[in-house]
């Protein structure tokens, strides 16, 4: 198990070097340098203002210098917001994005799963059909769509809640809700076909004729292995949910790590994208990583394949 | 094989199919009925209410929403298809190379695959415009080249079958080289289904167009899209039309599009009904 983990863990860690160098690498070679404003500035000014970003050295000389310096943790300066760095940015909006993306995880986790499981244990029924047809119609409104709906409806129209800012919890209701409704759907899907296989399995039809009440049987029995599916998913659903919170946090005006992410983007802000890119890399990683391990605690399976082939 | 037959009769299938060519018809000969242009400034009527004269209202340029939410889908049905016609031609031969090579080169082939799978896709797009520059047509190259790899796996299922049959043996024991082998006869074989399979990503395709364009990095004004268009109306929600009228075309089209991708799923695979997404 331990070697498993390390294995894994030397994984994340190549991935991340590769993510740094395509980024590094890719916005190189776009069009359109830092400092290319309106004005042409003059050439003597220009020069200065690259050597002082090292800008004027060879590529590999740059590149070494950069994966050094962020092997020491330091972002470097932003070259938009000149009296910022990337760090202290990065500082800012982490706790936000944060702060919206794990509790909109944690609802849907929650929700998905009780939606999924509820429909499932009634199998064919009006309530599965009805929750079922819910969750089809939750997948087809992402956060894009959902985000400015909810401000039109609790925010404009209702005035329940404000539409946008950061200095309350209040103000992070609708940003968390429109974040995790298709998520909800996802995960009461695939929680109620998880369901539906374990009640199939054989292990719960021994211990439903041995005469286990049902609360014990679904507790014990039936919501571990179908937990499994909705947990395979939370991977590329953590990945998703980060990139649907910078939808969120443009809508509702957080300023989170998905703005300035948006930001360098729009403004070629070279080490600002890199930074925010190397950050959500590294959480998305972690997360995967954490999903691995917890899957093996909850399928003995998974677990004996990774103590046997190690990988 | 999968009998498309059956798949293709399946009454929910069938119609959305319907549903989503009437939508694709009425956005490609709406605006010849309609008196007003794409880019047409109506000075009389800025930021209007819908009206008889206007059916969806007007945007804050004084611009018939009607006509843009038609030309905007147009935009996104059109990049989806194009970026969905990209991904084809990754995942096709990806799954097909990997599946009939097998061995260690399907290995190393897959494990490619499993590890794309764990990148944040979203962010790689958002890369890839901001290093090709914000162009359509590398916005659909760049969103089907993140989104072949439930297309090559497919692939590669079928091809696991297909090679086995009686027709490969006859054209190895011929002596007809592998290159030959895998484009004349394992190709055409598995088509069909990864054809049907590749409407399955159609949906998704077009949530990351309009996921960019929303974020002002993909279409660009006058240009218009579902995305471009729901964010701006989200920034004028004194005129709830114009966010309105969007949204509902959007999540009505990723409504029918799911749908049928759960039909025919269901069809395709009836032992687990709806388990991926």
């Amino acid at each position: 198990m331990t070697r498993f983990i390390f294995r894994r863990l030397a994984f994340a860690l190549v991935t991340l070097w590769l993510v740094v160098s395509a980024a590094f690498f890719l916005i190189r070679a776009a069009p359109g340098g830092p400092f290319d404003g309106e004005r042409r500035l003059p050439p003597a000014i220009e020069k200065n203002l690259l050597a002082s970003y090292h800008l004027d050295q060879p590529l590999p000389v740059q590149y070494w210098r950069y994966i050094r310096m962020v092997g020491g943790g330091d972002l470097g300066p932003s070259f938009k917001q000149k009296d910022f760095t990337v760090n202290e940015l990065i500082r800012a909006g982490l706790p936000i994005s944060l702060g919206v993306g794990i509790s909109a995880f944690l609802l849907a986790l929650l929700f998905g799963t009780l939606l999924g499981t509820l429909a499932a244990l009634s199998h064919n029924t009006f309530r599965d059909r009805f929750l079922s047809g819910l969750a089809t119609l939750g997948l087809a409104f992402p956060p894009l769509i959902i985000a400015p709906v909810l401000v039109l409806v609790f925010a404009v129209g209702l005035a329940w809640l404000p539409a946008g800012g950061h200095t309350s919890p209040r103000h992070y209701v609708l940003p968390t809700i429109a974040l995790s409704l298709p998520y909800i759907a996802a995960f009461a899907r695939l929680s109620r076909v998880g369901c539906l296989e374990a009640l199939r399995l054989p292990h719960v039809t021994t211990a439903r004729s041995k005469g286990l009440s049902n609360r014990r049987l679904v507790f014990q029995h039936v919501l571990p292995s179908a937990f499994v599916p909705v947990l395979s998913y939370s991977g590329p659903a953590a990945a998703a949910l980060l990139a649907g919170s910078m939808v969120v946090e443009e809508v509702f005006s957080l300023p989170g790590l998905g703005r300035y992410f948006v930001q360098g983007a729009i403004n070629r802000d070279y080490t600002l994208v890199m930074g925010t890119v190397l950050v959500y890399a590294a959480l998305i990683l972690a997360l995967n990583l954490l999903v691995d391990v917890l899957y093996g605690r909850l399928d003995p399976r998974v677990r004996s394949e990774m103590v046997v082939s190690n990988d | 094989m999968i009998d498309l037959r059956w798949s293709l009769m399946r009454r929910g299938y069938r119609t959305s199919i319907v549903c989503i060519f009437l939508l694709a018809i009425a956005l490609f000969l709406g605006p010849w009925l309609s008196p007003w242009g794409e880019e047409h400034i109506d000075w009389n009527s800025i930021d209007t209410p819908p009206s008889l004269n206007h059916w969806f209202g007007t945007d804050g340029s004084g611009r018939d929403l009607l006509v843009r939410t038609m030309a905007g889908g147009r935009v996104s049905l059109t990049i989806a298809l194009l970026a969905t016609l990209v991904s084809f031609a990754i995942g096709l031969p990806w799954g097909a190379i990997a599946g009939y090579a097998g061995g260690r080169v399907d290995q190393v082939m897959m494990r490619i695959v499993d590890g794309l799978y764990g990148l944040p896709f979203m962010f790689l797009v958002i890369l890839l415009v901001v290093f090709f520059g914000r162009n359509p047509y590398l916005l659909f190259i760049a969103i089907g080249a993140v989104s072949w790899l439930d297309l090559a796996r497919i692939v590669r299922g079928q091809t696991l079958v297909v090679k086995n049959a009686m027709y490969i043996e006859a054209a190895k024991a011929l002596g007809v080289p592998d290159p030959w082998i895998v484009t004349r006869h394992v190709v055409p074989n598995v088509m069909g289904p990864a054809l049907v399979y590749a409407t399955l990503t159609i949906p998704g395709v077009i949530i990351a167009e309009s996921f960019i364009s929303f974020l002002g990095l993909g279409i660009q004004e006058p240009q218009t899209s579902w995305g471009v268009l729901i964010a701006d109306g989200a920034t004028r929600l004194h005129a709830p039309w114009q966010l309105i009228f969007p949204a509902t075309f959007l999540a009505v089209t990723l409504l029918v599009l799911n749908v049928a991708g759960d039909q025919l799923r269901d069809a395709m695979d009836p032992q687990e009904k709806g388990v991926r997404l």
